[in-house]
């Protein structure tokens, strides 16, 4: 664990420079052991692969303190790794119509599109952090066969929900937005909702799997009270 | 009592001091771009420093009052007018029952704001009246004003207005050199890379907003080693993209990020970022991290002594 002075109101906790479920699990640990302290001095935390941010105000708290509490945190989260119980269950509809690229990520595995269908919704999927923009999900766990290069062109404008894969990761644009990944399916469960509490449907260290639906069931979850989370 | 946009300005959203406490789901703080400024225009009209107001960017907004209102405008100078009469900056002053408030270009810095006495009534998303309109939620409708909008107020109590000293902020935005400390991937570049950045003379490109102002200048030179695995960028960051030209991100930025942040911009100076326009000269010179604290320190005192009542 590397402890460095990232701006005068903020500390990188880094545990390490690779992706794996292993360090993200220690960054997710310290994460929700200073979430859980409320400490009014601190405000806002970030973590990410590897690497937790924490932003405070230093006119009520020095680096020193705060280092000191990430270190006496530390010891315990080295020895003691929480397990997320409930795994989140999003279901997706792979058709062709929410799904333009399936068959170039097919292609490019020299698979059937029932298989990357039934791949896709096989792992259970890590959580790794929430970054970019507004519930926007890191996952860990996308079966190689799978990975595809992102667009060389990306879309203008991307529905909300879209699924998609680029490169190793595999995610959901949580609102409309422009994105160069190969777009798989979409689910009609909102992901972000500014109302809702909390606002996103997943949380940094979540377990989370895709569960196919036809476009019936798209049709009847679409709107209805699951897929809301206001 | 409502204010109804007559003209909307360049770019013209609510805001308030930030949305804290929601970064791990990927949403920046957002709030107003000139902290400074924002606190001191709702204290002049007797408000909270935190009350909802207007950030107005380059060009103001043109407003018709329904009720008559104390407000004040801070910031960059906008010459607010009501009718043919110029309206004072940096003082609280009334708007009578239907007249027209109109605000112009800003001549030197970017974002003027205009506060109104109780407040701007919007409802608080996560906490917070701030718009963060790339991601379409909070302040008016989680969006910039529009011809048209009408803008409640809240109800209150007559407040007690305060009055600044005079040249109190006359040197808010001082002219030296924005101060940085080291990044945390500072060792990533060349050895003489930080030097460098605090000896070029970089110009604010056009495509700069309140996600991030790109600078231009005399290119840094590309890191050698592997790219960074993605983590949190902090306010103020300064980041390189691999083309070699800085970038300051700002309050509405991206959570986390992928290059590598050479230097950030000190606190008690991110109310002058907000006051940067396109083609503005940039000087960036370190601090240490004492010496930063200090002056945000020095800052927030002085604050306390800025009024005169």
């Amino acid at each position: 664990m590397r402890i460095i002075p990232a701006s005068d109101s903020s500390l990188l906790v880094v545990f390490g420079n690779t992706i794996s479920p292993a360090l993200n699990q220690r960054v997710i640990a310290l994460f929700r052991a200073i979430q859980s302290r409320r400490d009014p001095r601190i405000r806002n935390l970030h973590p990410a692969y590897a690497s937790l941010l924490i932003d405070f105000d230093p006119l009520r708290m020095t680096h020193d303190e705060l280092t000191a509490i990430v270190q006496q945190l530390g010891i315990d989260v080295s020895v003691t790794v929480e397990k997320t119980a409930e795994v989140v269950t999003i279901p997706v509809c792979y058709d062709a119509e929410f799904g333009p690229d399936l068959g170039d990520v097919a292609r490019h595995g020299g698979l059937s599109a029932e298989e990357v269908i039934r791949l896709h919704s096989a792992p259970t999927y890590l959580v790794y952090f929430l970054g970019f923009s507004p519930g926007f999900v890191y996952l860990g766990g996308l079966p190689e066969v799978l990975h595809t290069p992102r667009l060389a062109t990306p879309r203008p404008s991307i529905a909300g929900g879209s699924v998609g894969i680029a490169g190793s990761q595999t995610g959901v644009y949580p609102v409309d937005s422009p994105g160069g990944w190969n777009l798989i399916g979409r689910t009609p469960w909102r992901m972000f909702d500014p109302e809702g509490t909390p606002p996103t449907r997943l949380q940094p260290g979540d377990c989370m799997k895709f569960a196919p639906i036809d476009r019936d069931t798209f049709d009847k979850l679409h709107g209805g009270a699951e897929s809301r989370l206001a | 009592m409502t204010i109804r946009v007559a003209k909307p300005g360049f770019f013209t959203t609510v805001q308030d001091l930030g949305r804290y406490g929601y970064a791990h789901l990927g949403i920046s703080p957002a709030g107003a771009a000139d902290s400074l400024s924002f606190r001191i225009a709702n204290l002049l009209v007797g408000n909270e420093g935190n009350a909802p107001a207007l950030e107005m960017t380059l060009l103001g907004a043109t407003l018709e009052f329904e009720a008559s209102a104390v407000v004040a405008i801070t910031g960059a100078n906008c010459e607010g007018r009501v009718g043919q009469e110029r309206v004072p900056g940096n003082a609280a002053f009334e708007v009578p029952a239907g007249a027209v408030l109109q605000c112009g270009s800003t001549i030197t810095g970017a974002r003027s704001y205009l506060a109104v006495q109780g407040g701007l009534d919007v409802p608080l998303v996560m906490g917070s009246a701030s718009t963060f309109a790339a991601a379409r939620f909070g302040g008016f409708q989680g969006r910039r004003l529009q011809k048209g909008d009408v803008l409640p107020v809240r109800k209150h109590d007559a407040l007690h207005v305060r009055a600044l000293r005079p040249g109190a902020v006359d040197r808010l935005y001082g002219k030296g050199p924005l101060r940085v400390t080291k990044g945390a991937q500072q060792d990533w570049f060349s050895p003489d890379a930080f030097e460098k950045l605090c000896s070029i003379t970089y110009v604010v490109s056009e495509q700069s907003d309140r996600t991030g102002l790109r600078l231009k200048g005399e290119a840094m030179q590309p890191r050698e080693r592997a790219e960074l695995l993605t983590d949190g960028i902090p306010l103020g960051a300064i980041q390189v993209p691999q083309d070699g030209q800085p970038i300051i991100l700002f309050v509405d930025q991206q959570t986390t990020g992928g290059y590598p942040k050479i230097a950030n911009v000190i606190a008690v100076d991110m109310h002058r970022v907000g006051q940067l326009r396109p083609r503005d000269e940039v000087r960036f010179a370190e601090v240490s991290i004492a010496d930063a604290v200090q002056a945000l320190r020095e800052q927030a005192e002085w604050m306390r002594t800025i009024f005169i009542y």
